[in-house]
């Protein structure tokens, strides 16, 4: 039943994330709650990691979460129901629709669709910022606070914007350990 | 003869998956060395309309490329050699380091240094989200469907399909609309 579900969540994913990668983060922000195959708190663990290996992020993202859900054959079931809708979408583009892209009507969907991308993107974001950085069990968490704002200058001034995620991610690691976050 | 290119195909895409890090657009280089340089399958023209139009098809960016790229040189075949050779050294990269990151969940030094990790993961994706807004919010519609839908997802808990499906039917509404005045 599980991996049934899984393949279903995960194939609704691939068919409904539109502009790769994060596109997929507030699909899988659903299942905590829906499944419990993972917490909220593994989820950030989850982009982390898939954000620091090689491959696209979007597959990391299934592989370890499927994983999390049910071993190697859960995230095998995820990685597959997530590139299942690609690959019909994308034979039946190549095969019968010329000049996709170009379309008119696909580029105003694009128009709608694009805000609304961000926005699922900017409520992910969101749901993590309150629930990782600006309180803790004790009340607001003041050094989280001041350590994310330390990483949004950082990742924003002109010196420091180009250095890879990976880079990030690792400092971020070491600054955990150091404060005792 | 169709059969080399087959297994040409799951070696290139193994390459592409295996080596870049990021996906999406930190993909393209690599993409570009493999498919055009290397094998010349496709022009340089040609991968930069098949990358557009991995981005505006659902799915996994990578894998909508793959898939496409793997269609032109050999059919069916070659695009199912192209998209599994993209995943299968990420699916074994996240499985190993999933068990492993399993095993030392509980110490306290990696839930401090986890703790970190989520708070500059929040960063980076705040960090996606303003480079995406700064795309996507480029008119007074578009601040409207972002606002309606941040809402709908990060307050009211609405799920996301129905935005995506929401979002796609308004731009081409507003875009008919706009068009016929």
């Amino acid at each position: 039943m599980i991996l049934i579900n899984l393949f279903v969540e995960f194939f609704k994913t691939g068919l409904f994330a539109f502009g790769g990668g994060l596109a997929t983060v507030p699909f899988l922000m659903e299942m905590p709650a829906k499944y419990g195959w993972f917490t909220s708190a593994e989820l950030a663990d989850i982009i982390a990691v898939s954000e620091s290996t090689p491959g696209p992020i979007g597959i990391n993202m299934a592989t370890y979460a499927g994983f999390k859900a049910y071993g190697v054959i859960g995230g095998l079931v995820a990685t597959t129901a997530l590139m299942l809708p690609s690959i019909i979408v994308i034979l039946l583009i190549a095969k019968y629709l010329h000049n996709f892209s170009e379309k008119k009507a696909v580029r105003d969907a694009f128009y709608g669709l694009r805000p609304v991308v961000c926005a699922l993107i900017a409520a992910a974001a969101y749901r993590l910022f309150v629930d990782y950085v600006l309180f803790k069990s004790s009340g607001i968490n003041y050094l989280a606070l001041l350590i994310f704002l330390g990483f949004l200058i950082l990742m924003r001034i002109k010196a420091t914007k180009n250095i890879h995620p990976i880079v990030w991610i690792v400092i971020s690691a070491i600054v955990g350990i150091c404060f005792k976050l | 003869m169709k059969y080399k290119a087959i297994i040409k195909l799951y070696i290139s895409f193994l390459k592409i998956g295996g080596f870049t890090f990021g996906g999406g657009m930190a993909m393209l280089p690599n993409l570009k060395h493999e498919v055009v340089d290397v094998n010349e399958w496709v022009s340089e023209e040609e991968l930069l309309d098949i990358f557009a139009i991995g981005q505006c098809t659902p799915g996994v960016i990578a894998i909508n490329t793959a898939t496409f790229v793997g269609y032109r040189v050999a059919g069916f075949w070659g695009s199912i050699a192209a998209s599994i050779g993209e995943v299968t050294l990420p699916f074994i990269i996240i499985t190993v380091l999933a068990g492993v990151l399993g095993e030392i969940a509980g110490e306290e030094v990696f839930t401090a240094a986890m703790a970190g990790v989520r708070v500059a993961v929040c960063a980076l994706i705040a960090c996606s989200v303003y480079t995406l807004a700064k795309k996507s919010i480029i008119d007074i519609p578009t601040f409207l469907i972002f606002l309606v839908a941040f809402i709908s997802v990060a307050i009211l808990g609405i799920s996301a399909v129905p935005c995506i499906v929401l979002g796609a039917l308004a731009g081409y509404a507003i875009k008919k609309i706009g068009g016929r005045r």
